[in-house]
């Protein structure tokens, strides 16, 4: 079933000054429900701007997006509710942390939403510990914390909402190997437990080939693709050539092929490729 | 909302406004308010709006930049003028209900006060709008340097002005990253009685001061790490040079006060 669909969507960028700017050119999209999808795209090629449409934070200079079904734009709809449904996670999130303790922070959005004490303590708790936030921490100052822990309390605020929709910008922008791994693992952790729709904006390759089961490349403002990794990767050289990096092995993969040999093309990751070269050595 | 702020901002041309020194634009606008403020009738009043005329025309900006000026300083004429309607004494013009009274002194004061709370925000914009505020601030200093002798920090005053003005943006954007972050997790910015909305801005301000905090911090240290300690012995890569045009400039702002001051004299009952 489509939960996000938009229809030629466009943005525009102060309109009638000289910085004027299509952050989004004519977007039409449909995202299935339940699917982890990997954003990719350059600085500047709409992906932050896109996703700020997902949930009503900037109204389209022109086009429709459509969540569960329902146009956003369309009068007389509640913006807190599409909020409540799609949770946004903004680039460095720790910055929005206010409040004096790390339960309270969490329990933002909830409250926002009106549900019970009950339901607000259950879900607060769930969600720290699906994010490794021990129950000793809730009571602290999350100013106190480490980055990696403050980012994944920032996170834990709108995942604790619990939306249809999770959207991530970068969450991992900043943090060391080890942070990025576990954050990774964690939404991925998040994604198979609630079955809800993740969507995971990042530059970079490597990380979104590890975990999407769908990736939208986006140029200047444009869709460039949407597929599944292997077709995705089958282009390899054409995603090269608009100046994103693919994964090392995919790099490998197509020099190989230019070398002549007839090796596949929609390779990935390291596992896989390991056993396409071991299928390739025995076929010889 | 927030991209409506037009304090601070500059927009750079070509025009003799803007070659003009700064230093010299400084003291013409200072000349200029005072022009305004010893203004005491109609007449006197109508040089200093001429003298704003004559730079507004120099200058090549568009009227459309002025007037967006005055938008956030709407209320605070409102207010004045209304004040100065009822609270002043003098001969009775019109009566409400009889207890409150409008005078013909109340009226008159009220009339100079706008057209010189217009006129002060109109010349103040074209200062900065056609001065970079770096320069602006150089030249403050400059100003200020004599004062030094008497231990007035004329350098940490400019220095500071200038990592304000230089703040206002990024304070800015970060202000509405800061909203958009919270609307997302619900926040309701805008309904509900003055109390709730006073208490929904609680999310944005701690962050806000949160990050002016580290980002004061980290300014310090990469001043410090470029050894930065003062203005003592410090050269200007850019230094501010006066030329006749200045003089000339200065020379007409000064006509203009003594045109004021002269029809001050002659005619002071209006």
């Amino acid at each position: 079933m489509t939960i996000i669909k938009t229809e030629d969507l466009t943005y525009t960028y102060s309109i009638g000054t000289p910085f004027e700017k299509t952050a989004v050119d004519h977007v039409s999209l449909e995202i299935n429900e339940g699917d982890m999808v990997g954003i990719i795209g350059h600085t500047g090629s709409g992906k932050s701007t896109l996703i700020q449409h997902f949930n009503g934070l900037i109204k389209p200079t022109h086009g429709k997006v459509f969540i569960d079904g329902q146009d956003i734009y369309e009068k007389g709809v509640k913006m807190r509710d599409i909020r409540f449904k799609v949770g946004l996670v903004f680039q460095y999130p720790e910055y929005q942390i206010f409040e004096e303790t790390v339960y309270k922070d969490v329990s933002f959005g909830p409250k926002n939403m009106g549900l019970s004490e009950k339901e607000i303590d259950e879900r607060v708790r769930e969600t720290c510990s699906l994010l490794g936030l021990p129950d000793e921490l809730l009571e602290r100052s999350p100013f106190e914390l480490s980055g990696g822990q403050k980012r994944r309390v920032a996170i834990a605020g709108v995942m604790a909402m619990r939306p249809k929709v999770l959207i991530l910008d970068e969450p991992t922008a900043g943090l060391d190997p080890k942070g990025r791994e576990m954050v990774f693992s964690q939404i991925k952790e998040y994604h198979h437990r609630s079955g809800s729709t993740v969507l995971l904006v990042s530059h970079s390759m490597e990380d979104v080939a590890h975990f999407a089961e769908m990736i939208l490349v986006m140029n200047h403002g444009k869709v460039f693709c949407y597929d599944t990794p292997p077709n995705v990767f089958k282009h390899a050289d054409e995603i090269s050539k608009i100046g994103l990096s693919v994964p090392q092995v995919t790099k490998i993969f197509s020099i190989l092929r230019s070398k002549g040999i007839d090796i596949r093309e929609d390779v990935y990751t390291v596992d896989f490729a390991l056993k396409t070269i071991k299928e390739y050595m025995e076929g010889q | 909302m927030l991209k409506d702020i037009t304090i601070g901002q500059y927009f750079p041309g070509n025009s003799a406004v803007h070659k003009l020194d700064a230093r010299f634009k400084l003291l013409i606008t200072a000349i200029f308010i005072i022009m305004l403020f010893s203004a005491e009738t109609f007449p006197a009043m109508c040089v200093p709006l001429l003298f704003f005329l004559i730079a507004f025309a120099a200058s090549k900006l568009s009227l459309r930049l002025i007037v967006k000026s005055m938008k956030p300083i709407i209320p605070i004429i409102i207010i004045t003028s209304v004040l100065n309607i009822f609270f002043i004494d003098g001969v009775t013009v019109a009566d409400i209900f009889g207890k409150v009274r409008i005078t013909d002194l109340g009226l008159r004061t009220s009339g100079f006060m706008i057209i010189r709370l217009i006129a002060l925000i109109c010349g103040s914009s074209l200062l900065t709008y056609t001065t970079s505020p770096i320069v602006l601030t150089d030249a403050i200093e400059q100003i200020l340097k004599p004062l030094e002798k008497f231990r007035f920090p004329a350098h940490e005053l400019a220095m500071m002005m200038t990592i304000a003005l230089r703040f206002i943006p990024t304070l800015i954007e970060e202000t509405d990253k800061i909203m958009s972050a919270q609307k997302a997790r619900g926040a309701d910015l805008d309904s509900g009685t003055l109390l709730e909305r006073a208490k929904a801005l609680v999310p944005i301000l701690i962050p806000l001061f949160v990050s002016s905090f580290r980002r004061a911090e980290e300014l310090a240290l990469a001043m410090e790490c470029r050894c930065y300690n003062g203005g003592e012995g410090r050269t200007k890569l850019k230094t501010l040079v006066s030329g006749g045009k200045d003089y000339v400039a200065l020379c007409l702002a000064i006509l203009f006060l003594c045109a004021v001051l002269l029809i001050n004299i002659g005619k002071v009952n209006f």
